[in-house]
């Protein structure tokens, strides 16, 4: 149990967020490069170029799969890091959860913004 | 629950600095810039979602001194994190654990953010964006 034992995990928790960490980092390798590219390109963008890229189904398909695993990393990255620094019991469950929530609750509103957009809300 | 007093890692007072030490805290202080930086990807997106409006308020906030600093910084850190990523993922596989070899790779992990970083920002400007 995360947060109960001082940050540890058990050995089988440990070596499936090890592997799950790989393994959503190697799927961000061309994530990520695709999405730095389109930051680039469509950083200043108007809004009905914004809504005709996004409105891809390719665009929005690779949107929502950067997005969920992006979060997925990230949650696994800072768990990592409060497991590493906060060493106060409470304030550490604390946290992890409050940052489970915020993973869930902003991945949530990407995604509803990107299908939003894809259907034509 | 009997608490053990095992010591808790990162003792980093303990070691003298070194440059692939540096890098290595540099990995984990990205990876922490990034999560907030989704913050912006989140607002960006729900802002295109909401309408004209919105988006324009958005766009203007990101083109702003402060907003252009925070997208510098987000394209370093996700570089950094990305090329120094891949690094880790090689010693993963059992690869480049030689001293000179982890050193001279952190020194191409530097130069390739640097270089994607700069790369960005010139193609990103020169095509009137951001």
């Amino acid at each position: 149990m995360a947060g109960l034992s001082a940050g540890r995990r058990t050995g089988k928790e440990g070596t499936k967020h090890w592997w799950v960490q790989r393994l959503t980092s190697v799927a961000l390798v061309p994530l990520s490069i695709w999405f730095a590219v389109s930051v680039v390109v469509y950083a200043g963008a108007d809004y009905e170029t914004m809504q005709a890229w996004i409105g891809s189904p390719v665009v929005a398909g690779l949107m929502v799969l950067l997005i969920v695993v992006t979060f997925y990393h990230a949650y696994l990255g800072i768990e990592v890091v409060l497991d590493d620094y906060v060493h106060h019991d409470g304030i550490r469950l604390a946290s992890l959860v409050l940052t489970k929530g915020a993973a869930l609750l902003l991945g949530a509103v990407a995604l509803f913004s990107v299908l939003k957009i894809l259907f034509g809300g | 629950m009997a608490m053990a007093k095992r010591p808790l890692s990162p003792h980093l007072q303990v070691y003298r600095w070194q440059w692939t030490m540096a890098l290595s805290i540099l990995h984990r202080a990205t990876g922490c810039a990034l999560a907030a930086g989704t913050l912006l990807l989140v607002y960006w997106l729900a802002a295109a979602a909401i309408g004209p409006g919105a988006f324009e308020l958005a766009q203007a906030i990101i083109g702003s001194i402060l907003g252009q600093l925070c997208l510098f910084g987000w394209t370093f850190s996700l570089y950094y994190h990305l090329c120094n990523g891949i690094r880790h993922l090689a010693w993963d596989a059992g690869l480049g654990f030689e001293l000179d070899t982890a050193f001279r790779s952190g020194l191409a992990v530097i130069g390739a953010s640097g270089a994607l970083t700069l790369l960005s920002w010139i193609v990103g400007l020169s095509m009137g964006g951001a």
